[in-house]
């Protein structure tokens, strides 16, 4: 079956993309992003650990010749430590995709609107592949598309929350009127919730606790490769509509 | 000399360059990203940036993150 999602150019084999933060260690990482199917992995920037020279890195467990390394500024609060991050990530060499992540509130974790859209714009005009963290709003979702965002990335619910989709309305409005493609991005708490999104008609799904902190994390990595793929396959094969009444399956004729 | 590595000061012989200073930490250039006085240091440049007294050095790499 041949759909694929291909972001400027990027051609992704998975429409599910795994975060990489919170495992137990870096072997159950490993293990996780194996079983979820997952061919981009994301990562956090943050300074190397430099007086254990034996610690061991991330890196040595992810395959670069078979991952593609989405790093993102999480944990920044402005506009220019969201630019020192995103720049650092490509310096790097490793990785031109940047998710732009810029917190405006500690408790809800929700997005800075404003600085987000300011980053997107500096990045996008500095050759970076930029995917933007949002609110579920579809206003925003336009205005970053024009300042020149690769796809858009609306949450679900909250990061870490668990919640699931939130406002299936809102996604539905932005996936009908931003010409990019959409990765519900942070929320989602389990394979349904992962199958609502793609059966929205979502490009992509990407999280993180709701492999990492479930009781079985690698279980719960193939379940959600199973939502992604019945989820997409169920959006192409085009769902009935919902009737109020009943139509029965089995015919009349024929009947004693 | 001292550095200010990490946030942290360190102290290290003199004259060292940035590749220099990643071969004495003993880390991969390739997995690192290099800020000195927070302006980024180009890998093609590693080699010929001296650091300097009380330099404010950050390297990054890659952690778990979502």
């Amino acid at each position: 079956m041949d759909d694929k999602l291909i972001i400027r150019g990027i051609e992704f084999k998975s429409r599910l993309w795994v975060g990489t933060g919170k495992y137990r260690d870096f072997e159950e990482t490993r293990k996780a992003i194996e079983a979820s199917g997952a061919d981009v992995v994301t990562v956090a920037v943050r300074r190397t650990n430099i007086f254990d020279n034996k610690s061991e890195n991330l890196l040595d467990y992810i395959d670069l010749k078979k991952y593609k390394i989405l790093p993102n500024t999480a944990g920044c609060y402005t506009l220019e430590d969201a630019l020192r991050y995103a720049r650092l990530a490509r310096e790097t060499g490793i990785s031109d995709l940047i998710k732009i992540e810029v917190i405006g509130d500690e408790k809800t974790l929700f997005p800075d609107s404003c600085a987000t859209l300011k980053a997107t714009e500096i990045l996008a005009k500095e050759g970076f592949i930029v995917l933007p963290y949002i609110n579920d709003d579809p206003v925003m979702a336009l205005r970053l598309v024009d300042a020149g965002a690769a796809a858009v990335m609306p949450l679900a619910a909250p990061i870490g929350s668990g919640l699931g989709i939130r406002n299936p309305y809102n996604l539905k409005i932005i996936l009908e009127q931003a010409k990019v493609p959409i990765i519900v991005d942070a929320g989602v708490g389990t394979a349904s919730d992962v199958a609502l999104a793609m059966e929205l008609g979502c490009d992509a799904v990407l999280l993180n606790t709701a492999i990492a902190g479930a009781k079985d994390p690698i279980a719960m990595a193939e379940a959600m490769k199973y939502g992604v793929i019945a989820g997409r396959l169920a959006f192409k094969a085009g769902r009935i509509q919902r009737k109020l009444y009943a139509t029965a399956s089995s015919p009349i004729e024929g009947m004693l | 000399m001292k550095l200010i590595l990490n946030g942290t000061e360190t102290e290290l012989k003199d004259g060292l360059t940035v590749t220099g200073l990643l071969e004495t930490l003993k880390i991969d250039p390739g997995r690192v990203a290099v800020e000195v006085n927070l302006k980024i240091v180009k890998k093609c440049d590693y080699e010929n940036h001296a650091l300097n007294n009380m330099d404010a050095v950050e390297i990054v790499n890659f952690v778990g993150g979502g």
